[in-house]
């Protein structure tokens, strides 16, 4: 599998998410954000961090760097993107994803380990992942507390948009194993077509040896399964 | 030169965690009567121009794709002429 990673000036988790990929034995690319060749990726991984400095909105100035255009044409023709906590902010920002990562409701920057249980085995990033397994995936932001309008939320429930909810260590979504206030425990989301994808957890961040969870490995086992399967 | 001032606020039916959190610390100062905090952006933007419907559009424009998320945000501008300097 090719992997491109964009580097925004600010972004702090590219190196992760290209060593992620790459010690699983895929050409893994950085892609500067200046620049307008992609490198023809079968995966587009826009990383955490702070984005030109999290200026006016997190992720708001990053949709006017040259790559983003190309990223947008990529997943408007059915190319896979994944989004990763800032990531997640500029995909929303440019209307790649609804919604919008507000401010965190105890008003704190959060680092923890958090459980998440995976809502739908119907995307290419959690193809033959069981709906209902929780995974243990680090959470790392102070703006991730996912607001959209009654309207569009209905559409994301009848849609099987919502494909991480933040629960407990038994998988229960409740108000206590929310960490940030997200509407319906929201950690992640993905587009009508399914090809996109949002998430304020870090898979890249629990992956590699060493590290305390490594269940982020099998968010990046279902995307190779998907990418096997459509060979 | 005229100057743009402009109020990005968080719709009413967002909630403000930030506006809370002043509230909470207003009560403990002893602003007993606060009921409610809302925090906003005020932004200044100055033109190299006296057409003020010329400046009006742009402004508008600005505010709709840049200054305010239109899924949580709403805006509000007044268009003023700057003294001379």
């Amino acid at each position: 599998m090719r992997v491109s990673v964009i580097t925004f000036p600010g972004s702090n988790c590219d190196r992760d998410a290209q060593r992620a990929f790459s010690e699983r034995g895929h050409t893994s690319n950085l892609v500067w954000h200046k620049d307008r060749d992609l490198q023809n990726p079968d995966l587009v991984v826009l990383p955490g961090g702070f984005s030109y400095g999290d200026y006016l909105r997190c992720g708001s100035l990053a949709r006017f760097s040259p790559i983003v255009n190309e990223v947008v044409a990529f997943a408007e023709s059915g190319g896979l993107v994944l989004g990763i906590c800032n990531g997640f902010q500029i995909l929303t920002e440019c209307d790649l994803l609804p919604g919008s990562l507000l401010m965190n409701s105890g008003l704190t920057f959060i680092c923890q380990h958090q459980y998440i249980r995976v809502e739908s085995a119907n995307t290419p990033f959690t193809s033959n992942i069981p709906a209902g397994r929780v995974l243990d995936i680090p959470i790392a932001h102070k703006e991730g507390n996912f607001f959209i309008d009654p309207e569009r939320l209905k559409s994301l429930q009848d849609n099987d948009q919502i494909i991480f909810r933040y629960c407990d260590r038994d998988g229960a979504a409740t108000s206590e194993a929310n960490p940030n206030g997200s509407l319906d425990n929201i950690a992640g989301i993905c587009n009508i077509q399914r090809n996109v994808l949002g998430m304020m957890p870090h898979p890249e961040r629990a992956s590699t040896e060493g590290v305390v969870s490594r269940d982020g490995r099998e968010i990046f086992a279902a995307i190779e399964n998907h990418f096997d399967s459509s060979r | 030169m005229l100057q743009a001032k402009i109020f990005i606020r968080l719709k009413p039916n967002v909630l403000d965690p930030q506006g809370k959190a002043v509230s909470n610390s207003l009560h403990q100062l002893g602003y007993v009567k606060v009921v409610e905090t809302r925090v906003s952006k005020y932004i200044e933007i100055s033109f190299d121009d006296d057409n003020e419907q010329a400046v009006e559009e742009q402004v508008q424009k600005i505010c709709a794709d840049l200054l305010a998320n239109p899924n949580t945000e709403n805006f509000t501008y007044t268009i003023e002429k700057m003294g001379t300097v």
